[in-house]
């Protein structure tokens, strides 16, 4: 009988507190994302679940993260943020974080433990970038190949650079962000020294040089779906994009394309908070987040999209597809079997030295 | 108006002293005060109109203009953010190649104490960043330490920024803060003329890196040459639209008008299926029996075909509308009183249209000067516009200031054009219809 309404107090206290939580929560919340099959993943994954838990609250989902950064910068010149919620690289996560645009976080305060109790900012490990980036995906940036148009298959990043076993046209993206380190990787320099060496004239122009090489077999691209469609098309025979686009084109679409995961480039994908929101607003983001981020959450968008989750303890629970009934786990990234030679994006330091080796690399596009 | 006749010699002199309407008043002043009536009510009717392109138009675009000389880090000045630095760094030079006095670091030591505070100091990074590579990391991972630091008892400061970070003892990048320091810079045009201010002055960059000037003739070239083909391809159809009976050119204006209502996406990557190397134009090359793939797309051919396609109607329209006005008797009189088919169409008919060439010329080749998502999607490593770096700039790198200044530098080129196209050919004689 004691425990009997000892149990009943507690539960009243709980649906006290639940429906207080209610009260101080906005009952709309405005989540951006990529669109596309990521954004999908995360409403089946999230967002759905959180609404049926939540039931009257109007979530309204946007597709504008590619220029998150310019439109959060106009917001807040502004004054007004409309968004709660924003899907956003590492990279742009950083540069808002540093113009005090997206909102400083503690990831043991405000994101949930895993499972067996380790603090997050454990679980998610060097995922966390910057002061205010709450991490979801790792994803990649890799080679596909098509098996049928060549005479053997590439098993090394250097095989793009060889025109010669492997004839044929590349896609590269249009941009030197992961161009230059494949360049120089192939070109003898030790991945520890890859960015020191960018940082002087000589090696900027030595990956140049060796981009050079195979410049006259490039197609570049600009947008990550421009790749698949590309192989498919054979108008390249190999070409880069993000792993994902790879997985849609072989799994979902039976393409005759390869993986080649060697050096493939790792980028993290991740939400940040808008600084500056008002208290209700805030309250409901932060509940959602606490939600969509933690490790059960983060395994289930697996089901639905091919990037690995930033948790370490959502590795384990990564199952099959949602709608194929393949084993996602040797289609991510992070797979062992795949993750032999890799590199992580380095955040910092093209955020410094970017814009003038893009000057450079468009000078190298136009002689 | 006619001048009224005055005084002396006059010989009427009820005309004498000013001419009176009916109501008593002097005539011109009624006659003012109606005209005043009029263009006030003209205004009233043009003032939605008016007002929704001064706020909508003429003030976002005046703003974003003025970025390219304002010397901002974020939405503040410089000098407002570095105001001891700024004072302290007037005695420093740098053509002497030795770091600046201890007064400077000092001053730097107060001023990014503040920046930290107010979350700044990595905005200003990021804007002596276009300047010199490099220096963004230097006041990122700066802002937390020299925060903690006392000004008052730690000092000598410039010991303790060197301890940093070597970078900090780079004269280079001290002459970048020197060089904008002020409200207003010069830097981004700069930049746009493919220049940079280093510690010897301001020098033009090595001839391979001066991208800007580069697209710059790139693009006004091939939009000339756009709108050439768009014109060689436009009049014929727009004559025989023109001379056909009435209810055969609406029929075939809808053809002309069906692909001017479709998607602009849609278009160029319809042009991408047929262009490229194992495209249905080169399929069926093959098929003829040749043996090479002839690149057609990811290039400035790519670009010039599917712009040239695209912007068509925006000359066949302007050329129609003229012509129709043409009568067909012209031609006939002109070929009974003996005129070959190529004196009379010479002579007689292609002078009347010159007003629509002008009309459709001009409107397609601004159109192509600030294309953007076609060269993007067909232009492949050399068919891309300056309008793609203005977005790069703007969208992906976050230098507004530098995209401003491109933006500006385009404006000013387009306007020389249309001042020199109102000389050569009159813009008066241009005709929509």
């Amino acid at each position: 009988m004691k425990l009997k309404t000892t149990l009943m107090a507690t539960g009243a206290t709980l649906v006290a507190a639940a429906a207080f939580a209610q009260d101080n929560m906005a009952d709309s919340m405005t989540v951006v994302s990529w669109g596309g099959a990521y954004q999908n993943s995360q409403v089946k994954a999230y967002i759905e679940p959180y609404v049926a838990n939540n039931p009257g609250l109007n979530v309204i989902t946007d597709e504008s993260s590619a220029e998150a950064v310019t439109k959060l910068r106009a917001m807040s010149e502004a004054g007004n943020i409309t968004w709660d919620l924003v899907d956003v690289t590492a990279a742009d996560g950083l540069r808002l974080c540093d113009e005090g645009l997206a909102m400083e976080i503690d990831p043991d305060e405000i994101l949930a433990d895993a499972p067996d109790g380790t603090p997050a900012s454990e679980d998610f490990g060097n995922t966390l970038v910057g002061d205010c980036f709450i991490p979801q995906i790792v994803f990649s940036t890799t080679f596909g190949y098509r098996t049928d148009l060549l005479a053997e298959a590439p098993t090394e990043i250097c095989d793009v650079f060889d025109t010669e076993t492997f004839p044929g046209k590349r896609a590269l993206e249009r941009r030197p962000i992961g161009n230059m380190e494949w360049a120089l990787i192939c070109d003898g320099v030790a991945i520890e020294d890859v960015y020191d060496t960018l940082e002087t004239q000589e090696g900027v122009d030595q990956a140049l040089a060796k981009l050079g090489t195979i410049k006259d077999d490039v197609i570049w691209w600009s947008a990550g779906a421009e790749t698949p469609q590309l192989l498919a098309d054979g108008e390249v025979v190999m070409g880069s994009t993000y792993n994902g686009r790879l997985f849609s084109a072989i799994v979902e679409q039976d393409q005759p394309i390869g993986m080649l995961w060697d050096w493939q480039m790792f980028d993290l994908d991740g939400w940040i908070i808008p600084a500056g929101l008002p208290e209700d607003r805030l309250a409901r983001v932060m509940d959602f987040v606490k939600f969509a981020t933690d490790t059960q959450r983060l395994a289930d968008q697996a089901a639905y999209i091919s990037y690995g989750p930033a948790r370490a303890s959502s590795a384990p629970l990564v199952g099959q597809h949602a709608e194929l009934g393949v084993d996602m786990a040797p289609h991510m990234p992070t797979d062992p079997a795949n993750a032999i030679n890799t590199f992580l994006f380095n955040f910092e330091w093209w955020a410094s030295y970017r814009d003038d080796l893009d000057a450079q690399f468009q000078a190298f596009l136009l002689q | 108006m006619p001048e009224i006749p005055t005084g002396y010699d006059m010989s009427d002199a009820t005309l004498d002293g000013p001419v009176l309407s009916a109501d008593g008043k002097p005539l011109k002043q009624s006659l003012n005060n109606a005209l005043r009536k009029q263009k006030l009510r003209a205004l009233v009717l043009i003032a939605p109109l008016l007002i929704f392109v001064l706020v909508s138009f003429v003030a976002p675009i005046g703003s974003m203009l003025m970025r390219s000389v304002q010397n901002t880090a974020g939405v503040e000045y410089v000098p407002d953010l570095l105001p001891n630095v700024v004072v302290a760094i007037q005695d420093w030079d740098p053509s002497t190649r030795e770091t600046p006095p201890e007064a400077v670091y000092r001053a730097m030591a107060i001023d990014m104490a503040t920046a930290f505070e107010n979350k700044n100091h990595t905005q200003l990074g990021r804007r002596f960043n276009y300047e010199v590579p490099g220096i963004s990391s230097l006041f990122r991972s700066a802002g937390r330490p020299v925060s903690r630091w006392d000004i008052a008892t730690d000092g000598p400061f410039k010991e303790k920024f060197l301890d940093l970070n070597d970078g900090w003892g780079d004269v280079e990048y001290w002459a970048a803060i020197k060089a904008n320091s002020g409200y207003y810079t010069s830097s981004y045009f700069l930049a746009a003329f493919d220049a940079q201010r280093g510690i010897d002055g301001i020098t033009m960059k090595e001839p391979d890196q001066r991208i800007y000037q580069k697209l710059m003739v790139r693009t006004l070239g091939l939009s000339l040459l756009i709108t050439f083909c768009t014109l060689a391809l436009g009049y014929p159809v727009a004559w025989l639209l023109a001379d056909l009976p009435l209810r055969t050119s609406n029929l075939l204006l809808i053809l002309v008008l069906l692909p001017f209502w479709t998607s602009l996406l849609v278009r160029t990557s319809a042009w991408k299926i047929l262009l490229q190397d194992q495209g249905v134009i080169n399929d069926f090359w093959i098929a003829l029996g040749f043996t090479e793939r002839m690149t057609l797309i990811n290039n400035q051919l790519g670009v010039v075909i599917a712009m040239t396609h695209i912007l068509l109607p925006f000359m066949i329209l302007p050329l129609y509308s003229v012509m129709k006005t043409i009568p067909p008797s012209y031609l006939r009189a002109a070929k009974s009183l003996g005129a070959s088919n190529w004196t009379a169409f010479w002579r007689v008919y292609f002078p009347q249209t010159t007003a629509g060439i002008g009309a459709g010329a001009l409107l397609v080749f601004i159109l192509a000067v600030g294309y953007f998502i076609t060269p993007e999607l067909v232009g492949g490593a050399d068919g891309t516009f300056i309008s793609n770096r203005i977005y790069f700039q703007f969208a992906v790198s976050g230098n507004w200031g530098l995209a401003a200044a491109l933006g500006t530098l385009m404006l000013l080129v387009v306007l020389i054009l249309y001042f020199v196209y109102d000389k050569l050919v009159g813009v008066d004689n241009v005709k929509l219809g």
